[in-house]
């Protein structure tokens, strides 16, 4: 790592090898580090851990925002049950994982085998570097302005239509994000575009870490490259794969400004999203105690989430490491 | 999975030299793929090409050749309009202010966290990470009524100060999490070897373990300021005046007045990104740097 490589100046002992202190004394040298978490841990149950049990509370309420909220049980949860723009938003947010992490992955996994493998091996590096660049551009701008962009470009008379028309198919002309049947498949094209770059990235750094006798040794043994690619690629860069599954299916899950942008949840609430249904049930309809139990529900979901992904990731070490 | 989030200028650096045969047998796939990468990459410059296009032409001209003609005259009164319609220099302002306090309260908060988790090994330590690392994950939603509603009450409200403190624990629970893993594989030797020399735990963390640590805590500082840079939820609900928003939240709310016309909505988008590119191309190296480090062990 880093670490040692920046390891000089004066601070560089000359005497490295010494004993660890005993058992005692580091016992109490470790409660002065106490100190150091205060400030951090203030904050965090100031910004994050009241809030959140703030967010609970109020789940468990009827409230507008202004006087004091009324306790009602789980009401909230049970009316949510039978709202149907709560399961819609739901079942949304499996389109949105199916464009934000599968489809990215597995397209993020050919891309970057590709630009690395191909590209990067049999053309020169600055080819594959600035192929590279472009997909991971939209991964730097602020996601909200691409998806103004990307509203233009998708309205009745934007540039996509008029594409349509230059290369004379301009019966397929439509309204992409006003039409119910359209407007998902839409916003979904849009959300692969802004997260593409982020696998193809991370599959090249981690492509660096496989070591080149392994295929070698395959090629030498007669295997083709797609099952190189399958036996070692895949394998070798199991856990960037597990990273970037689970930070893009929080990513989905959470997805916010591009559907603020694009369409605010309509036509028909087609894209709305359970964090967006929470923003217009705080915000627009004021009542903070139904938003709160969505956003409950969805911070639920997500722990559980991203503790099966975890759960997951360790039992698979575990596994390698017994083979 | 530390900073892999960025390009590393060499990582596409070839490793091994290709036996002559296979070049020979695959001569014309390689093209294909070549051709084919291309193709897909292009396509993805499409959206900033009609950006482009759009965002230096008159609203006359656009009624007349569509989003696709070329302009017939080099027009920045739509930029120079959007520039003083929304005051941009101020929103360029606060949303530096943001991004930069921000990074740099957040580095702080999570070296003095991961100080204390990694090297002091405080008790529960592995619950306190895991904590933080979930709280990286919590729905802004799940935070942002309490927090909007609080912030009405202590004034903070409408103030680049609330977004500032909110940003800075978020960012550091990441910041945390990633710095206390680094630090749990200081070198103990060096913190001994200080600690004999009569250094204190103060001390130590300024001259020992910072320096050391400074490569990462760059990257971290370049992560927090572009992921500040680019939020929207959280100012959107905090910042509802021209004096306090940031540039997301501007763009975004004249979108919702239908006012702009296209050409205007193509030059206000395209000076919104002009910012978020540059970030991307100044810190480039520095980042490809930081994650060479992060991937060497």
């Amino acid at each position: 790592m880093a670490l040692s490589e920046t390891v000089a100046g004066p601070e560089r002992p000359a005497t490295s090898t010494e004993p660890t202190p005993t058992g005692r004394k580091r016992r109490s040298g470790n409660a002065g580090y106490w100190l150091y978490l205060l400030p951090g841990a203030v904050l965090f149950v100031l910004v994050i851990g009241a809030p959140l049990v703030g967010t609970l509370y109020l789940s468990l309420t009827k409230w507008s925002g202004v006087g004091d909220p009324t306790f009602i049980g789980l009401d909230n949860y049970r009316n949510l049950l039978q709202d149907e723009i709560f399961w819609t938003s739901f079942k949304n947010t499996l389109a949105m994982i199916v464009a934000m992490v599968v489809v990215p992955t597995l397209l993020g996994l050919v891309l970057a085998a590709a630009l690395f493998d191909v590209i990067g091996r049999k053309f020169k590096p600055r080819t594959a570097a600035a192929l590279r660049a472009a997909f991971y551009l939209p991964q730097v701008l602020p996601v909200v302005v691409a998806g103004i962009v990307w509203g233009w470009i998708l309205r009745p008379d934007g540039a996509f239509n008029s594409l349509l028309d230059a290369i004379g198919l301009g019966a397929l002309r439509h309204d992409w994000l006003g039409d119910p049947n359209t407007a998902m498949p839409s916003v979904m094209a849009v959300m692969i575009w802004v997260q593409i770059g982020y696998p193809v990235v991370v599959f090249m750094a981690a492509l660096q870490r496989v070591d080149p006798e392994l295929y070698e040794a395959a090629e030498v043994d007669g295997a083709n490259w797609f099952r190189r690619f399958r036996a070692i690629t895949l394998a070798q860069i199991r856990p960037e794969t597990f990273v970037v599954a689970l930070t893009c299916t929080i990513a989905a899950l959470k997805v916010f400004g591009p559907v603020f942008a694009l369409t605010r949840g309509g036509p028909e609430n087609t894209t709305n999203v359970p964090s967006y249904f929470a923003y217009y049930t705080f915000f627009k309809k004021l009542q903070v105690g139904y938003g709160s139990a969505i956003s409950t529900v969805l911070t639920l979901i997500i722990i559980v989430v991203a503790v099966v992904f975890i759960w997951l990731q360790y039992r698979n070490e575990r596994q390698d490491r017994g083979v | 999975m530390t900073v892999t989030l960025t390009p590393a200028e060499n990582a596409v650096t070839p490793r091994r030299p290709q036996p002559v045969r296979d070049r020979h047998h695959r001569g014309a796939s390689r093209w294909i793929v070549l051709v084919l990468v291309t193709l897909g990459a292009l396509a993805m410059l499409v959206p900033f090409v009609f950006m482009l296009l759009n965002a230096f032409k008159s609203p006359g001209d656009y009624s007349t050749g569509g989003p696709l003609s070329w302009p017939t005259e080099f027009y920045t009164k739509g930029l120079r309009n959007y520039w003083t319609q929304v005051d941009f220099p101020l929103k360029l302002w606060n949303s530096a202010l943001i991004a930069g306090s921000v990074a740099v309260l957040g580095v702080i908060v999570s070296l003095l966290n991961a100080y204390a988790l990694g090297i002091g090994r405080v008790r529960g330590r592995l619950w306190i990470v895991g904590l933080f690392l979930l709280a990286n994950m919590l729905p802004q939603e799940s935070l942002i009524y309490p927090l909007y509603y609080v912030a009405k009450q202590i004034g903070l409200y409408n103030t680049q100060l609330s977004v500032i403190i909110i940003f800075t624990v978020i960012q550091s629970a990441f910041g945390t999490y990633l710095l206390a893993s680094v630090l749990g594989t200081f070198p103990r030797s060096l913190l001994e070897a200080a600690a004999l020399d009569g250094a204190g735990k103060w001390r130590i963390l300024w001259r020992v373990v910072f320096p050391n640590l400074r490569p990462t805590l760059a990257v971290l500082l370049i992560f927090f300021f572009i992921w500040t840079w680019n939020e929207f939820l959280i100012p959107l609900v905090m910042l509802i005046d021209n004096s306090t928003q940031t540039i997301p939240v501007a763009l975004a709310s004249l979108q919702g007045d239908r006012l702009m016309d296209a050409p205007t909505t193509n030059a206000g988008a395209l000076i919104s990104l002009v910012p978020a590119i540059l970030f991307f191309l100044i810190f480039q190296r520095t980042l490809s740097r930081g994650i060479t480090a992060g991937a060497e062990k």
